[in-house]
């Protein structure tokens, strides 16, 4: 079986794999990094949002061997060091913005990457960015505003419009 | 000033930590040593009788460790329903066999007809691609009304017909109410379709099964909502496993909604694959199986009609309903279009004769069963739009009709059964025409208007029964269990606490209220209190979590093992400080003698429980651990009124919600930003059910809508903020905390008032449109536009 090696979270990881072998399996089954979440099987959920070099992607639209040599972040590398949370992950917390917390974790690396390109989103352009992940828990209300906060908008002003 | 601690206050909830950092532990994250992967081979036909299935080829291939088709379950038991209904006959239904794979015959699309056991999930999949079947397509039945045809073809072919039962509620009223009828000022009559839905908990569902054989002990991980369910269902009626030899657990469970509730066929087969292969075998659903496999929601049609007499007092409500059971009668299946639907007819109002018919019907349909509210969204959307129509009928107020029939005096007993033992009707609505600004709206419309765009408002109410449920009674009505839960709080030496409960939670946020209840009970910090959950093993037996019955139900149980624990440790507290028992108080988490200024600390007494040196040993036992059991002694009921606003786009037919606000009454509230969650993530599915969602299958059994590429499930995009309130608050009056419930009200709440906004809008642009079903898509409302 072929091998592949990339930098997860900052340290080298590799491992053999098959050529089908989708970039969401070989982080939850060889790297044993389960916070990477399958829950759909065409696309659409987005609970297997990764970063690679530095870009938002479903991991699960990739091969594993397509990541070769890449740099990819998944949500266990997002807290501090000493596990304290980063600004996506506090706000999500501060704002009730998880439930079953299945979709989490696609949504706090969309989050990211959406801060990343936009730093002070509005209500909108938060709601067109997630249009690619599904939570059927929160009704999105306390999601989106996490995300305004973690922005360092006034969430609560703004809900209430 | 709000709280900060104890019931009422909204303190973070501790277990996003996990969840936020990837370390949640769901059952696909379980993986055990030596485990080896099944892929279920489905049926691609809805109907069809099995004339052989051929292993030989698939066999041979890489990995496979064994091939398991129905002959191998011959002798096993099949998949249990939990609820037997009583027709309006005096007839118990008609209950066909559910074997855990296909004997016989496959009787719908996704029907597992073999199972691949292998090395790899690649290598069960390639196998199982190498089966030969061979399967003598039959005609399919999937519509209800041809199913029950004279000739029709036959799910089952050893029942007498496709009718599961014909059940009238409450059968001696039905003349009353025909006579009502025929003789009221004033009948609304509405046919509609409450479509089929699929729950879609994020997570799909998994299995792992394991065995030891040194010790002859099974356990099961599973996606479940309630894992003493599962071990009571799977060991005794499906594999005959003795309960002290089956361990169930519900880990991390990424959401429910009903659909895992239910005992399945593919728990069954890996606690009995891992128990022949003496490995453990693991079953992760792809989402494209779980559209084949999860017993899906609603689908009823229903014909309702309510009387009214001159002075628009309702009279009489008859309903006519046919609700699709599938090819299955999944675990509680069949008290949903009844206990669940038809005892909650009366609605806010006082309707003085009720009489509703419920044909359950087989179909070549993946199985229906329980989706969050069910049988109360589809009561409250046929009652809530029926009253919708007749206000326009009659040229009325929808709200002023609504108000002019609300039950006003509590306990009230409804034709239908049950007793409501308290509510505020008047006063959620007046909270909601306050959080709606329903006084604004007239110039909200205005400058939709002037944008081109229609603008509606609809209006609608809800009650619902949680809480789920007493006993005595559901075992009168046919239920084949006892619906209490239970709690065991484990006070530890140094005084922290588990506390292990019945109840399990999956987005709910129990690991953070719960120990609010507890902590200010005892004066104690939070901190000092954990929730234990999910696992048969180390908690009681318990019924857990659906029907919002948690808090009301294991809570009540946590809270008399909380009381249990202060009674004993007062006694401890006594001795210590040489005083009556009469005379000790406990607050802040020090016990006092009242009068004096003698006083132990909460630890000081935990000690001294475990550590019985200085103790009353001749009197009470050392240690201090209490188990409850709470049945309640009825439902609660949850009722609220909710608003929303529509702008229809008269060119496209598209619809987009403006505003939408919800106003509650769930007694007491122990943590109110868990409450709110709790409320939008039900209106999205709520919206989503009136605007989005629809199960299709086409004549021939295919399900059209099996990906998320078909089925529309609402995205960030198409929602709006909402407006939430829960400050009206009539507490339960028979359960200790005096709380109702608050997990299904936005899902049952928030239908008919979509559609009520459609309508109205519709109307205010001159279109003679009186009803249109959901999902109201734009093809839909434009088509309704044109006439
Ligand atoms: S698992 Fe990748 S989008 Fe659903
Ligand atoms: S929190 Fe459960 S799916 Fe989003």
């Amino acid at each position: 079986m072929p091998q592949v090696a990339m930098t997860v979270n900052g340290k080298p990881a590799r491992g053999e794999v098959e050529g089908r072998t989708l970039l969401s399996s070989f982080l939850r089954d060889n790297l044993g990094l389960t916070g990477t979440h399958v829950g759909c099987d065409t696309s659409q959920c987005g609970a297997c949002v990764v970063h690679v070099d530095g870009k938002d992607v479903k991991a699960c639209t990739m091969f594993a061997l397509e990541a070769e040599g890449a740099q990819v972040d998944t949500i266990e590398g997002q807290a501090g060091a000493d596990g304290s949370l980063n600004v996506i992950q506090q706000a999500f917390q501060d704002h009730h913005g998880l439930q079953c917390g299945f979709c989490t974790p696609g949504m706090v690396m969309t989050a990211a990457a959406l801060l990343k390109e936009t730093p002070k989103p509005s209500e909108a352009e938060i709601r067109d960015y997630l249009e690619g992940n599904i939570c059927r828990c929160t009704g999105y209300h306390n999601i989106v505003k996490a995300i305004l906060a973690a922005s360092g908008q006034d969430a609560g002003a703004i809900a209430a419009e | 000033m709000p709280k900060d601690s104890g019931i009422g206050a909204s303190p973070k909830r501790r277990e996003d930590v996990r969840f936020l950092t990837g370390t949640g532990n769901y059952t696909d994250d379980i993986n055990l040593r030596g485990q080896a992967y099944v892929h279920f081979l489905r049926s691609d036909v809805a109907h069809g009788r099995i004339n052989g299935v051929n292993t030989d080829a698939a066999e041979g291939m890489p990995g496979v460790v064994r091939i398991f088709t129905g002959a191998d379950f011959e002798g096993v038991g099949g998949l249990p329903c939990g609820w037997q209904v009583t027709d309006r006959h005096g007839e118990v239904m008609q209950e066909p066999a559910h074997p855990v794979l296909a004997q016989g015959k496959v009787r719908h699309v996704g029907d597992p007809i073999a199972a691949v056991v292998a090395e790899t999930y690649e290598q069960a999949r390639d196998a199982a691609e190498a089966i030969e079947v061979d399967i003598e397509d039959l005609p399919a039945v999937i519509d209800m009304k041809a199913a029950l045809k004279d000739g029709a073809p036959k799910v089952h072919d050893d029942l007498t017909s496709n009718l599961c039962y014909d059940w009238g509620f409450v059968e001696e009223n039905r003349e009353a109410v025909d006579e009502a009828i025929r003789n009221a000022a004033h009948v609304t009559t509405l046919e509609l379709v409450n479509q089929r839905l699929v729950a879609n908990p994020m997570e799909p569902r998994v299995a792992v099964g394991d065995y030891s054989r040194a010790n002859d002990e099974s356990t099961l991980y599973t996606t479940s909502q309630n894992p003493h369910v599962i071990r009571l269902l799977m060991g005794a009626f499906v594999l005959g496993i003795p309960e002290h030899k089956l361990r169930v657990v519900a880990p991390d469970v990424g959401g429910g909604f009903g659909s895992k509730i239910f005992h399945y066929a593919e728990e069954a087969f890996c606690t009995f694959a891992a128990r022949q292969l003496n490995r453990p075998v693991k079953w992760t659903s792809s989402r494209s199986e779980a559209f084949l496999s999860d017993a899906q929601g609603r689908d009823h049609v229903t014909k309702i009609e309510l009387a009214l007499d001159g002075d628009n007092n309702f009279v009489a409500l008859r309903t006519d309903t046919h609700a699709n059971m599938g090819a299955y009668l999944s675990t509680f299946s069949t008290s949903v279009p009844t206990w669940l639907h038809g005892v909650l007819m009366a609605g806010n109002y006082k309707t003085p004769l009720i009489y509703v018919n419920v044909k359950a019907v087989f179909t070549n349909t993946v199985p229906v069963d329980a989706y969050r509210g069910a049988g109360r969204p589809e009561a409250t959307f046929q009652l809530e739009r029926v009253i919708d129509k007749a206000a326009r009928e009659l040229g009325v107020d929808p709200i002023a009709l609504r108000r002019q029939n609300f039950i006003t005096e509590f306990p009230y007993a409804t034709p239908v059964a049950v007793e409501y033992d308290t509510g505020d009707y008047v006063a959620t609505m007046d909270k909601l025409e306050e959080i709606a600004d329903l006084s604004g709206f007239a110039a909200r419309r205005a400058e939709s208007e002037k944008r081109g765009k229609l603008r509606g408002l609809g209006v609608n109410c809800y009650i619902e029964a949680c809480g789920i449920a007493p006993s005595a009674l559901v075992g009168q009505l046919g239920a084949r269990a006892g619906l209490y839960d239970a709690a065991t709080v484990r006070v530890n030496a140094t005084g922290s606490i588990s506390v292990m409960v019945g109840a399990h939670s999956h987005g709910q946020g129990h690991e953070t209220a719960f120990p609010q209840v507890v902590a200010e009970m005892l004066g104690i910090d939070e901190s000092m209190v954990d929730i234990v959950h999910g696992d048969s093993s180390r908690i009681p037996f318990g019924m857990g979590t659906y029907g919002s019955r948690s808090l009301a139900v294991c809570g009540s149980a946590m809270v008399r093992a909380t009381e249990k624990i202060i009674n004993k440790s007062k006694k401890i507290a006594a001795h210590l400080m040489e005083a009556s028992e009469a005379d000790i108080e406990l607050k802040d988490g020090q016990f006092t003698v009242a009068g004096t200024d003698k006083s132990v600390a909460w630890g000081d007494v935990t000690l001294a429980a475990y550590v019985p040196h200085n103790y009353p040993l001749e009197e009470i036992e050392p240690g201090l651990e209490e188990t409850a059991f709470y049945d309640p002694a009825n439902f609660t009921y949850p009722a609220g009124a909710y608003a929303c606003e529509v702008e229809v786009d008269p060119e496209t037919g598209k619809v987009t919600i403006e505003r939408f606000a919800a106003a509650d009454d769930f007694g007491n509230v122990v943590n109110p930003m868990i409450v709110d969650g709790q409320v939008h993530g039900g209106l999205a599915q709520g919206i989503g059910q009136a605007l989005l969602e629809g199960c299709v299958y086409d004549a021939d059994g295919q399900l059209l809508s099996a990906s998320y590429m078909d089925y529309a499930m609402p995205r960030a995009d198409d929602l709006p903020f909402y407006s939430v309130d829960h400050s009206c608050q009539t507490p339960c009056t028979h359960n200790p905390l005096g709380v109702k419930g608050c997990g299904e009200a936005g899902a049952i709440g928030s239908p008919p008032s979509v559609v009520n906004a459609v309508v109205d809008a519709l109307q205010s642009g001159g279109h003679k449109v009186d009803h249109v079903d959901m999902p109201l898509t734009p093809s839909r409302v434009w088509a309704a536009m044109q006439g």
